[in-house]
């Protein structure tokens, strides 16, 4: 067996990867339901049901969705220019931490909505940019590899955080928890659904999907990113100013992932705590691989990973199948995505 | 003659392009087998498939009368075949006996027998005139010095048919000449040789045999004495090709001018001091010894870097801006030493490739949003133009074969119509028939009051284009000769560094011109 590369990538095969990725890790998830004992059929037909079943269930896997959708777009966006920030994680909480800061200034509760909340939302996109030019500040005058350096700036961030909410930025009316000062009404990000908890940041997220798209499809900084990443010796070969570019890049991804903190914080939360993020940072990562690096792909590719999590936690009351296997099965179409790229480029011959 | 290598009715196709049709070729023992054809003529093709690279879709491969197992590369290593590449597949950070020995012993042996290896190594060596140190890391070793190792790492595997892809296409002529001494020496010594190349110099001089394939077909078979550069040219073309010569033309004003420019370290080596004129409506050759600072001279004209010291003049003026918008706004069009790395993005479409190095200009951009239909427009006429045959807009340039992507470039560039045009090493690896293309539009270019900074190893090139040659070595440019005065002689010593015949002539041309006042 030997592999030929495609002269040209088919646009059925690359619209299709996906979905023949997600039903291969749904194949190979199946077997261990199985051994954990259930009906693979029945397992699956409750995650549809928790996730699809209900006004509940379909409000709650769009809140799941929203910070996925701004991390998979901050890894989508990086990763096309060849940037790999890893950092997603750490940058959504400086991003939330920021929000909580910028809370905290006096006056801030008595500004009205329509001013506090842009505030906080670019106080949180700004703080998530800081976070990654820090690594990439390392790359271009030192060349030190950005994926050491973002992901372990991940938890130099979240202990951060965990500092500032059990020292400074404590709550002191929390009966003890480790948790911020909470957002003024003010700044909450309003409803979309009466009595749930689904907020306007969806919206925010879905536009910012396509400001990505956009940028990347239609604009100069989007080809010269792209060029930038591709071949960098081409690109400045053009003209391309690379470390312009890539800092620019970086702010955009940075400044996503940070929003996803600011937004999960202003509409879901409403303070900061260490446990804001179920690794929303990193699944940020199979989301845009599973989406191919395409902003508008992410939104499909969000929403799966959030109907497997919140169908899974539904589905595993009813079968006591652990709810792991949410996390399972999103790991796994990571690697069958990567195959299906893969055979998206090049042919199998014998 | 005993018959060692045969290859009946080969045929290839990879969906609807043939790269191969039943091609049958032979070759005996102690001979030397040209495979001659122009790029894309399915040469390449042809030897994976006899290395097992490629399965053929029909016909079969003999050795000493043996059927070759079909797409095994380790069966074809076994009965003796060795393949040096076009591009070589050595690993840098390991001595020449670790690359020579690498995959030659059993993965689970514990200990490498190194001193057999070396023993073995060496008297290779010896055998063969192919001098290495076993000690020295790849990562040393020069370009010829790597061709070397390739050759001694094929017959350590007991090569006794050596295929040898373009082995030229990365050496200097002297060092193309010593690789053929040794490749007539192993003939002699009875091994047996095909080596592909499309230039046809080469194959007079160093093959006993030439095979000519075109669009994947054998066209013609010959012995090399009995036929002409001229015939094989025509065979290999499919008709007669005639390289453009130049015509004198109006010279006006000194467009472009370097004075006594350093650079230190930025494209490899550095430029230590070079100074010349290039006026309206004449093109400057500069001809030298790849690594003598040619790289970092076209970079610097290129914008890509400004000069540690001296000044580059733009029709007497210095650039306000030293970079690439720069430059392209000055009006110089940059056609880069090589086209894959640094003249495309492999994996970007047609158009975008096309429009990148002006994408900041308003005829394709206005406030940061790309106008893409006129992007197309404009890539659609250079397809058109320019003759850019396989290109779509909207397809990957990846696909392009190097002549077209040079046509591509080119077109890019000219559609601009730049008053400067720096061009490096225009033609490196096009086959004849692109070459001829490249040298009119660079003539063209030059007819329309262009100054031409033209940049290459190709000594025949160089002469046959310029109207005044410097040399460059060891970073510093030599005095300007007419081309009409150089001849092969004097432009190998300004190569070498020996100016002194260089300074004469100029020193005449400058009598000559105070005498006329």
């Amino acid at each position: 067996m030997r592999f030929e590369r495609r002269d040209q990538p088919s646009a059925v095969l690359t619209l299709l990867a996906p979905v023949g990725a997600i039903l291969a890790a749904l194949v190979v998830a199946g077997g261990l339901i199985a051994i954990a004992g259930a009906n693979v059929f029945e397992a699956y037909g409750l995650i549809l049901k928790g996730a699809f079943g209900s006004r509940l269930g379909i409000s709650e896997t769009l809140t799941r969705a929203t910070p996925l959708l701004l991390t998979g777009l901050a890894a989508a966006v990086a990763f096309r220019a060849r940037l790999w920030n890893i950092g997603a994680e750490g940058q959504l909480y400086m991003g939330a931490l920021a929000v909580a800061a910028v809370a905290m200034v006096p006056g801030i509760a008595s500004l009205p909505g329509a001013l506090s909340i842009p505030l906080c939302l670019a106080a949180g996109a700004a703080a998530g940019m800081a976070l990654l030019l820090v690594p990439l500040g390392l790359r271009l005058r030192f060349g030190v590899d950005e994926v050491v350096t973002s992901l372990l700036l991940n938890f130099v961030a979240v202990l951060f955080v965990s500092m500032m909410i059990e020292g400074p930025m404590r709550d002191p009316l929390a009966f003890g928890w480790p948790q911020s000062v909470p957002v003024p009404d003010s700044a909450l990000l309003p409803k979309l659904l009466e009595r749930s908890r689904l907020h306007a940041g969806l919206l925010i997220a879905l536009a910012a999907a396509v400001v990505v798209w956009w940028l990347q499809s239609r604009t100069v900084f989007g080809m010269r990113s792209r060029a930038a990443g591709l071949n960098p010796r081409a690109a400045s070969f053009a003209g391309v100013p690379l470390g312009r570019t890539l800092i620019a890049v970086a702010c955009l991804s940075g400044g996503m992932a940070g929003l996803a903190g600011a937004v999960e914080v202003m509409g879901v939360k409403g303070y900061v705590s260490t446990d804001l993020s179920p690794s929303y940072g990193y699944s940020g990562i199979v989301i845009a691989m599973l989406a191919n690096l395409n902003p508008i792909g992410v939104i499909g590719a969000a929403l799966f990973s959030a109907v497997m999590f919140v169908g899974a936690d539904s589905m595993s009351r009813a079968l006591g199948i652990p709810s792991y296997i949410a996390d399972v099965t999103v790991a796994l179409s990571l690697l069958t995505m990567l195959v299906a790229i893969f055979l998206t480029q090049y042919r199998i011959r014998r | 003659m005993t018959r060692v290598l045969e290859l009946d009715g080969i045929t290839k196709r990879f969906g609807s392009v043939t790269a191969n049709e039943d091609v049958s070729l032979h070759l005996d023992r102690g001979e030397i087998l040209a495979l001659l054809g122009e790029n894309g003529a399915g040469k390449t093709t042809l030897m994976s498939i006899l290395f097992g690279h490629y399965t053929a879709d029909a016909g079969n491969v003999r050795i000493e009368g043996q059927l070759l197992p079909p797409g095994r590369p380790r069966a074809a290593i076994a009965a003796g075949i060795g393949m040096v590449h076009q591009h070589f597949a050595l690993a840098p950070n390991l001595s020449v006996l670790d690359n020579v020995m690498t995959g030659t012993e059993p993965l689970w042996r514990l200990r490498s027998d190194r001193r057999a290896g070396r023993a073995k190594l060496l008297a290779l060596s010896e055998k063969f005139g192919l001098k290495v140190d076993p000690d020295a890391m790849v990562s040393e070793l020069s370009v010829g010095e790597c061709q070397r190792l390739e050759i001694l790492k094929a017959l350590y595997n007991d090569a006794r048919i050596l295929i040898l892809d373009e082995p030229t296409a990365v050496l200097t002529t002297q060092e193309a000449e010593g690789l053929f001494n040794t490749l007539r020496d192993m003939a002699a010594k009875g091994l047996s040789l095909v080596f592909i190349s499309h230039k046809l110099h080469e194959v007079m001089s160093a093959s006993h045999r030439v095979t000519v394939l075109r669009r994947g077909r054998v066209v013609a078979e010959r012995r090399t004495a009995d036929t002409s550069k001229e015939e094989l040219a025509e065979l290999m073309v499919g008709r007669k090709v005639e390289r453009p010569s130049r015509t004198d033309t109006a010279r006006g004003r000194v467009l472009l001018e370097g004075r006594d420019l350093k650079v230190g370290g930025k494209g490899g080596a550095s430029l230590k001091g070079a100074s010349f004129k290039v006026r309206a409506g004449e093109t400057l050759g500069i001809i030298g010894v790849s690594g003598n600072g040619q790289t970092t001279l076209a970079g610097l004209v290129s914008g890509l870097y400004p000069p540690d010291s001296g000044a580059l003049l733009v029709a007497g003026e210095a650039p306000r801006r030293h970079d690439v918008p720069g430059a392209i706004a000055a009006g110089i069009g940059r056609i880069p030493e090589d086209r894959n790395t640094e003249g495309a993005v492999a994996e970007m479409t047609t158009w975008e490739n096309a429009v990148l190095e002006r994408i900041w200009s308003p005829e394709f951009s206005s406030r940061g949003v790309v106008k893409r239909a006129a992007a197309r427009a404009a890539t659609e006429a250079i397809i058109r133009d320019y003759d850019v045959r396989g290109a779509t807009v909207d397809g990957r340039i990846r696909l392009l074969s190097g002549g077209n992507m040079q046509k591509l470039i080119l077109g890019r560039v000219l559609t601009a119509d730049p008053s400067i045009l720096v061009a490096a090493q225009p033609s490196r690896g096009l086959d004849e028939g692109a070459i001829a293309g490249v040298h009119a539009r660079l003539l063209e270019a030059r007819g329309r009051g262009a100054a031409v900074l033209l940049i290459s190893e190709d000594l025949d090139e160089v002469i046959a284009l310029s109207d005044r040659i410097q040399a460059i070595a060891g970073g510093k440019l030599s005095p300007a000769i007419p081309a009409d005065r150089a001849d092969a002689r004097l432009l190998g010593l300004m190569m070498a560094g020996d100016w002194s015949a260089a300074r004469a002539i100029a020193g005449e041309g400058e009598g000559e011109k105070h005498h006329a006042l």
